[in-house]
């Protein structure tokens, strides 16, 4: 039965976008409603269809389903492990909360949610695909849109960081193609299942190299990673949530997938791996140090969080990967609350630049305690979910005797504290400045060109800026909340998390499902 | 192969985005001509059906695969003509409200489309959308 449910991620979106593509061009006005019922239907079926198939696959079952009736080796294959099952969950959950918030900021006007429901179901896709070709057709499919989404409200930076943000995925989409036709070539297989180990034979392994070269990219590990901070710094504040849940996220679960399948965990690379976690884990947090904007820092610490889980790859023991899975969870959900938080402050006040707000603590309560919880959440205090994560990252590392990492763990911690603190000093804390307060600060700055007029114009058109409604804060509070909750009552997950990492330990029941007639 | 990845590079390493557009043609016609040869078909016969031993012929399947990845590769090709459009226009700037593509009597079939459509209309509402604002 759960078999014939894998279908419903891939096919309920794109069914639904498609839909509603073809009823704005009937309709032109008022459909943002149909939109919005829409779009949270197709992804509230694949929320519920993701937990059906976490219960399914916790209980030793891996629905496959090979579509079309294609025998092995040819047909298209989906499959729900833990692992995929428990992400599938967490990121439709994170298209829920984002579809949320666009419909806050006024941004899913015009074709945000049919993109937005396109790119979902490329990262579904991706997370159920047991096919390296797959991976590669459903990576595009998240991408495409991603690059609409990103320039679609228009501006002269926002098309420079379109410009940047194409060509680095495209590059890294041609390289990922050219690393599966060499392992087809090597192998004369495509199938993950198949491909079990492969990478044993040199060969095999140079090929399987060129795909994690390319995973890489599309991760954001550090040196691979300077078109992140760059094109997400100038997406809209909705679109940024939607990405930063999504796409640097497949890359991770692409990599973990790929290593433990077709290299089945070869330490004599780990080291390796290992290396690009700590160097990532310290190069965005200090890039995060300098930066101006709480956008901006966000986006840099983007790439210092995805370190810690592929330090979580690179130990390849059960309780590493676990530790790692744990973190990603978290993180989707600790990010995106900050990043609507970011947000709110943006279109309420017309900049999210540091030196330009003050004194919003006082103005707006919600707002700061969502942020300080999910900040705090992110830097790892007790007894908030980023906590649990780092705690068994390190235990995991120092289990390993890595004292570089664990190091690395601790100081970037610090270091994330530091900036998050210059955040909170800089919006939040500051005595408001007399009457108008922030709100004159913004308006003084909005007479320079500002970065992100257009979508500053679609909330407050022409009036002085009111402040953050409550309605753009509620998302960010709800995954705040959950963050509490995930770091006290952290048990469920970790035990799902462990379940995942060891179908990546041991990968027999994973390949076994795959190829399996 | 290497002449179309040289190609490819040296393009894609140019100033001018019209320049990059090239190379990556290039560089994707480059995998794909990979992609193909995967399936051997510098040293087997032609795979049509019931035509042929079936292990004398190459292998069809990458050449699904290519099929596939051209049709990616086109769909992109012209994304990236429509962004070199937009930022040729000098209006890049221009209205920047999302609001446009749906106001439009005659939206675009996909998102696609979006940058040159908003370069069409910048005309009408070119003021930059935060300038009036007190």
């Amino acid at each position: 039965m759960s078999a014939t449910l894998l279908v419903v991620p891939v096919a309920a979106p794109l069914a639904a976008a498609g839909a509603l593509v073809l009823a704005a061009r009937r309709a032109p006005g008022g459909f943002s409603l149909l939109m919005r019922t829409v779009g949270w239907g197709a992804t509230s079926l694949v929320l519920v269809v993701a937990v059906v198939l976490l219960a399914a696959a916790l209980d030793g079952g891996i629905a496959t389903l090979r579509l079309g009736g294609w025998p092995p080796g040819i047909a298209i294959v989906l499959v729900a492990d833990v692992l995929s099952a428990v992400l599938l969950a967490v990121t439709s959950a994170l298209v829920l909360a984002s579809l949320a918030f666009a419909a806050a900021t006024g941004e899913d006007e015009g074709y945000f949610v049919p993109l937005a429901l396109v790119l979902s179901t490329g990262v579904y896709g991706a997370l159920l695909t047991g096919d390296l070709f797959n991976l590669f057709v459903f990576v595009e499919v998240m991408l495409v849109p991603s690059y609409v989404l990103l320039v679609a409200a228009g501006g002269a930076r926002r098309l420079a960081a379109g410009r940047r943000y194409l060509a680095v995925n495209l590059l890294a989409s041609t390289l990922f193609l050219a690393g599966v036709g060499l392992l087809y070539g090597v192998t004369g297989t495509v199938n993950l299942g198949e491909l079990a180990g492969a990478a044993s034979v040199p060969a095999v392994g140079v090929a399987g190299a060129v795909l994690m070269v390319a995973l890489a990219v599309k991760a954001a590990v550090v040196p691979l990673h300077s078109w992140l901070p760059g094109s997400y710094a100038a997406a809209g504040p909705a679109v940024v949530v939607l990405f930063s849940g999504l796409l640097t996220k497949v890359g991770v679960y692409a990599l973990v997938r790929v290593y433990s399948v077709v290299f089945d965990g070869d330490q004599r690379w780990l080291w390796l791996i290992m290396a690009a976690g700590v160097t990532t884990m310290v190069v965005g947090v200090l890039g995060a140090v300098g930066e101006g904007s709480m956008r901006s820092v966000l986006t840099f610490h983007m790439v210092s969080q995805i370190g810690y889980m592929v330090v979580g790859l690179a130990l390849f023991t059960t309780a590493g990967l676990a530790a790692g899975i744990f973190f990603l969870v978290q993180y989707v959900l600790v990010k995106a609350a900050l990043l609507m938080c970011a947000g709110a402050v943006e279109v309420g006040y017309g900049t999210d630049e540091l030196h330009r707000l003050r004194g919003l603590g006082r103005r707006e309560p919600a707002l700061a305690v969502a942020f300080g919880i999910s900040a705090l959440a992110l830097v790892g205090v007790p007894p908030l979910s980023g906590f649990v994560a780092k705690l068994y990252l390190l235990d995991a590392v120092l289990h390993e005797a890595h004292y570089v990492a664990a190091a690395a763990i601790a100081g970037v911690s610090f270091l994330t504290l530091t900036s998050m603190l210059k955040v909170w000093n800089a919006v939040f804390t500051q005595p408001a400045p007399g009457p108008g307060g922030p709100g004159a600060a913004a308006a003084a700055g909005a007479e320079e060109p500002a970065r992100h007029g257009a979508h500053v114009a679609v909330a407050a058109p022409a009036g002085p800026r009111t402040g953050v409604r409550p309605v753009l804060v509620a998302p960010a509070v709800v995954l705040a909340a959950l963050a509490v909750v995930l770091g006290i009552w952290a048990e469920p997950l970790l035990t799902v998390a462990e379940e995942a990492a060891r179908g990546l330990v041991d990968t027999t029941a994973y390949v076994t499902a795959v190829t399996s007639p | 192969m290497g002449l179309l990845v040289a190609g490819g590079v040296w393009f894609v390493l140019q100033r001018g985005m019209l320049q990059v557009v090239f190379g990556f043609v290039l560089l994707s016609h480059a995998v794909n001509v990979l992609m193909l040869s995967a399936g051997g078909t510098d040293r087997r016969g032609v795979p049509f059906v019931g035509r042929g031993d079936p292990a004398a012929t190459a292998d069809p399947l990458p050449q699904a695969f290519v099929l596939t990845a051209i049709v990616i590769a086109f769909g992109i090709t012209v994304y990236l003509l429509a962004l070199v459009r937009a930022e040729r226009s000098g209006d890049a700037d221009g209205p920047g409200d999302r609001g446009d593509l749906a106001d439009d009597p005659a939206p675009a079939s996909s998102g696609r489309s979006a940058p040159a459509q908003q370069k069409v209309r910048a005309g009408g509402a070119g003021t930059h959308p935060t300038g009036g604002a007190p």
